[in-house]
């Protein structure tokens, strides 16, 4: 084991390298700060009363009961808020949401009123004294219902909004589309659900707010993806300055998407500081998280490929209707609708592609953007991966070699794609090539036939992703309007120590260590000496936070940015103290030396002991050491891998066993591999679970079925198999170190790659297509002809 | 009500509510934080602790049920300022990502490793299959657990 932990360095040689994490010293032992382990003098506790019906008006909100309570101490309504104008709040979408309900309700769980009592029980209990008076109304629970004329509509606080459309979005070249279809041997259609899952991360949100009456400062502890953001949406919403807000995330129990919003138990827990002169305290419970926060994916998508009979695939259409729940709140670069989806052509050289897609009004939970989706590119990738194993199929191809035959090769790069993107770098064969031979796929093969002789259902499933991460060029791409590019700050003590400050904040990515890493190969100093600050509005420079692995591909670029403007500021200060020309200077081994003359020269901690002190720099330059800098990316990057996946599945109760799992990912280079193994096997057990086991279900009324972990499953130790990791490298050339980010490569390759195995396991039923979750029962359905939802029509 | 509890070796005695979880005693009474919630319904495991030796969600335990017995929580693993072998194994394996879970699971991997020094990849897989971990796809957390066994073992070899 120690062998994946070679490559500490300090001073001198590479930093780069598996090393342990600095943040586990405190894990380990329990010493980690979540949010709920804060405890303020005189703090109260919020809980969150919320509606049991999908659909209803809301008639009447009667807490007096409750205020009665001996230990409440306010409670707050819909009609509290709208006294201060903040009973709705924006969303990153362009669209509004209820903070608490005043006119209807629009999805089970949806936020109608907030107490606040002396402990978190007692708040609990006085959820039960409110008296509200509903009108229940029909709700619209299945997306392809919800534009027919009689749907309810969801959305009529919105002015002239008739019915439940949000927007029509479209990408590439319909009329080329229908061009290399008509000269196709053969399409293939599909449709597909890509169900509505939840990003689940095992800590659940939460707040501690801090208004102080006298300073008239707001202090706000919480699980922020986005601190930044988040900040300035509070000033926004309740009219504190910005400056006189701080939002601190401490430890983050894991986000994966569902800590980038800022959602009504946040801004309730504000409000009633504000009005308590307290502390308060919201914690979510475990139904709250899943029934009310950021969802992911609901995508009905229709897939149709064109190619000819060889198997060269000419285009791709897709079709898209989009379940946006009640309010629009996808947290993703709003000008784009459909975040990424865009990149739907996948790893491939199409002549022509378009997609087309719906977005709709719901009656249920806001959300859609989560789930280390990468903005969509999951269900991008899945409905490519499916569409291209489909082709095989018909053609009665092997779906390696159909993929080997359309892969993007290297010399196409950097690649525009048929949807107006630019791939950076790739080798998409040498990857695929590597994940053949270390799954040993044409011995897989010959097992299979063997096994299907014998009547075992044995599947083989490949995908090939191509992502597009590290969003964005700003000019493109914002967030709240604030634009996508982060910033850092870097000083260097006297002794030759640092500070980094990042605008980014990590979730269990390992930034305190990945990022001193960065720093530390920069300057040639340890790693330990490098302290990375994040997560405090107060003492990190603005950016707009992490997710769609944007941690390295950007806030990682503005990291080694300032540290080469550090390293710069330094030559000039040693030229001085060597009464040499800077021109002579040469870096190595972390010292500027003279050229020719290795003795003659300083680390970097000489230097900065000298640029402390009395000692005049050079005209113009500044004395001490730091710098500060803001990373506007030039493109996305785009990492990309292939991955193979073995299942056995028990045709009696349609049981999936998932064997082995072959991943070779190629995110660029690789500063820390042990924490890039480690985001890349947390990807892989997402994929087993979205592929045969998650899924958030409603009922006709619009009731959530999956408001627990005992509905909600999620893959334990047992599921998911040891991980056999493979990799490529290959630099992405705009970026500073060249490396291109891979918190959500695997989550986003994953699923279709299990699917497929399982598909593949079915061919002796003449089972196309089941959609996930393929549970025992999805399964057993499948096998007998009878699918639970495939070939679901959408127009 | 009136319970006198010994948690980590130190007697703490408090008049509590008949309802409150083991879980919200430690973490709010005794500022023992370390045991986190992660679910209500006893399936996430992040709030293992030892009830008289044996692994307890301590989300689903009253406080109550506790009295008179001993509880250990992760805060008391390490001794004397030193490790466990556990600890240092999920440092050196990179079993913890976000560390949210991570409590619960040292709590049970130590359990384990007390009742079977040896463990195979499959019992470690069912010993902690009643936990779940949503950053580590459990690999690194198993190999955590056997690098602990195996330093263990050596350990006993030399001393
Ligand atoms: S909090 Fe106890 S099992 Fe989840
Ligand atoms: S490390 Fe995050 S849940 Fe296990």
């Amino acid at each position: 084991m120690s062998d994946t932990l070679e490559g500490t360095a300090h001073g001198n040689g590479s930093a780069y390298g598996s090393q342990p994490r600095k943040e586990d010293a405190r894990f380990v032992r329990g010493l980690g700060t979540f949010v709920d382990d804060l405890a303020l003098p005189g703090m109260l506790h919020g809980a969150v009363l919320r509606s049991p019906l999908a659909h209803a008006k809301v008639v009447s909100v009667d807490a007096s009961a409750a205020l009665a309570h001996p230990k409440v101490k306010a409670v707050i309504t819909g009609e509290t808020l709208a006294q201060r104008g903040m009973a709705w709040m924006p969303t990153p979408s362009h669209d509004t949401q209820a903070v608490l309900a005043t006119d209807k309700v629009r999805f089970q769980g949806q936020e109608v009123a907030f107490v606040v009592a002396e402990d978190r029980y007692a708040a609990r209990d006085a959820l039960e004294l409110i008296d509200v008076e509903y009108e229940p109304l029909p709700a619209v629970v299945d997306a392809r219902q919800a534009l027919s004329p009689d749907a309810p509509v969801v959305r009529d606080d919105r002015p002239g909004q008739e019915n439940n459309h949000i927007f029509d979005w479209e990408s590439g070249d319909a009329q080329r589309v229908a061009e290399v279809f008509a000269e196709a041997d053969v399409v293939v259609e599909q449709d597909m659900l890509y169900p509505r899952v939840h990003p689940a991360p095992l800590e659940t949100c939460g707040i501690v707010a801090d208004m102080d009456p006298v300073s008239e400062r707001l202090t706000v502890w919480s699980t922020a993806q986005a601190p930044h953001t988040h900040r300035s949406l509070y000033a926004q919403l309740t009219g504190i300055p910005e400056h006189r807000i701080r939002v601190i995330a401490k430890d983050i129990g894991g986000g994966f998407g569902n800590k980038v919003g800022v959602y009504p138990g946040y801004v309730c827990a504000i409000v009633a500081s504000m009005i308590t002169g307290c502390p308060v305290k919201w914690i979510e419970d475990r139904s709250e998280n899943l029934m009310s926060t950021a969802f992911a994916r609901d995508y009905h998508m229709r897939g149709e490929i064109a190619a000819r009979a060889d198997g060269t695939i000419l285009g791709l259409r897709v079709r898209v209707l989009a379940d946006h729940g009640a309010f629009n709140a996808t947290a993703q670069p709003s000008r784009f609708p459909a975040g990424f989806f865009g990149v739907f052509t996948g790893s491939y050289d199409l002549q022509a592609a378009h997609c087309a897609v719906t977005g709709v009004y719901t009656n249920k939970a806001p959300g859609g953007v989560a789930y280390s989706c990468s903005f969509r590119i999951t269900e991008a990738v899945y409905l490519v991966e499916r569409m291209v194993d489909l082709l095989a199929g018909e053609l009665d191809m092997d779906p390696a070699e159909l993929r080997m035959r359309n892969l993007l090769r290297p010399e196409q790069f950097p690649y525009d794609t048929a949807t107006g993107w630019r791939y950076d770098s790739g080798d998409y064969p040498r990857a695929l090539a590597k994940a053949l031979e270390l799954a040993k796929y044409d011995d897989l093969r010959a097992e299979q036939a063997a096994r299907r002789e014998r009547g075992e259902l044995m599947g083989i499933g490949l995908s090939f992703f191509t992502e597009a991460v590290g969003a964005g060029p700003r000019k493109y791409m914002d967030m709240f309007g604030f634009g996508m590019a982060d910033g850092a700050e870097l000083r260097i003590h006297p002794s030759g120590t640092a500070v980094v400050r990042l605008s980014c904040m990590s979730q269990g990515q390992g930034h305190e260590t990945t990022f001193a890493q960065l720093v530390a190969q920069e300057l040639g100093i340890g790693v330990d000496a490098v302290d990375v600050v994040q997560g405090d509005t107060d003492h990190t420079p603005f950016g707009v936070g992490t997710y769609g692995s944007r941690s390295i591909a950007v806030s990682g670029a503005a990291v080694v940015t300032v540290a080469r403007q550090v390293r710069e500021r330094a030559r000039l200060i040693a030229a001085a103290m060597l009464e040499v020309s800077p021109d002579d200077l040469e870096w190595g081994d972390g010292r500027w030396f003279v050229r020719g003359d290795e003795e003659l020269g300083y680390t970097l901690a000489e230097i900065a002991r000298v640029a402390h002190s009395s000692f005049e720099p050079p005209e113009g330059v500044d004395a001490h050491l730091n710098a500060v800098t803001v990373y506007n990316p030039p493109n996305l990057t785009f990492p990309f891998g292939a991955y193979l996946c073995v299942v056995d599945v028990d045709p009696d109760t349609g049981q999936v066993k998932v064997r082995r799992f072959v991943a070779v990912d190629d995110c660029g280079v690789r500063i820390n591999p042990m924490i890039v193994d480690g985001q890349i096997h947390r990807g892989l057990a997402d994929g087993i679970g979205m592929a045969l086991m998650e899924q958030i279900a409603f009922d006709a009324d619009g009731n959530h079925l999956g408001g627990s972990f005992m509905d909600y499953l999620l893959p334990t130790a047992l599921e998911c198999p040891s991980w056999e990791l493979g990799q490529t490298v290959t630099p992405s050339p705009h970026h500073p170190v060249g490396a291109k980010g891979i918190g959500e490569a695997a989550t986003v390759g994953s699923p279709a790659a299990v699917v497929n195995a399982v598909m593949d396991a079915l061919r002796p039923y003449g089972v196309r297509h089941a959609d996930m979750p393929l549970t025992p029962a999805a399964v057993w359905r499948a096998i007998q002809g009878r699918p639970l939802r495939s070939d679901v029509a959408i127009t | 009500m009136e319970i006198t509890v010994t948690v980590n070796g130190q007697q703490h005695r408090r008049s509590i509510e008949p309802r409150v979880l083991l879980a919200y005693f430690l973490r709010d009474e005794l500022s023992l934080t370390g045991t986190h919630l992660g679910c209500d319904t006893s399936n996430c495991g992040a709030c293992v602790v030892w009830l008289d030796g044996v692994p307890v969600k301590s989300c689903t335990v009253l406080a109550a049920m506790a009295d008179g017995k001993e509880v250990r929580t992760v805060e008391s693993l390490a001794q004397n300022g030193k490790l466990d072998p556990v600890q240092q194994g999920f440092i050196r394996c990179h079993g913890a990502q976000c560390g949210f879970c991570t409590p619960g699971m040292l709590m049970t991997a130590r359990w384990l490793l007390d009742r079977d020094p040896n463990p195979s990849e499959e019992r470690i897989r069912e010993a902690i299959s009643g936990q779940l971990c949503r950053c580590t796809g459990y690999e690194n957390i198993v190999r955590a657990v056997r690098w602990a066994a195996e330093h263990e073992r050596r350990d006993e070899v030399t001393s």
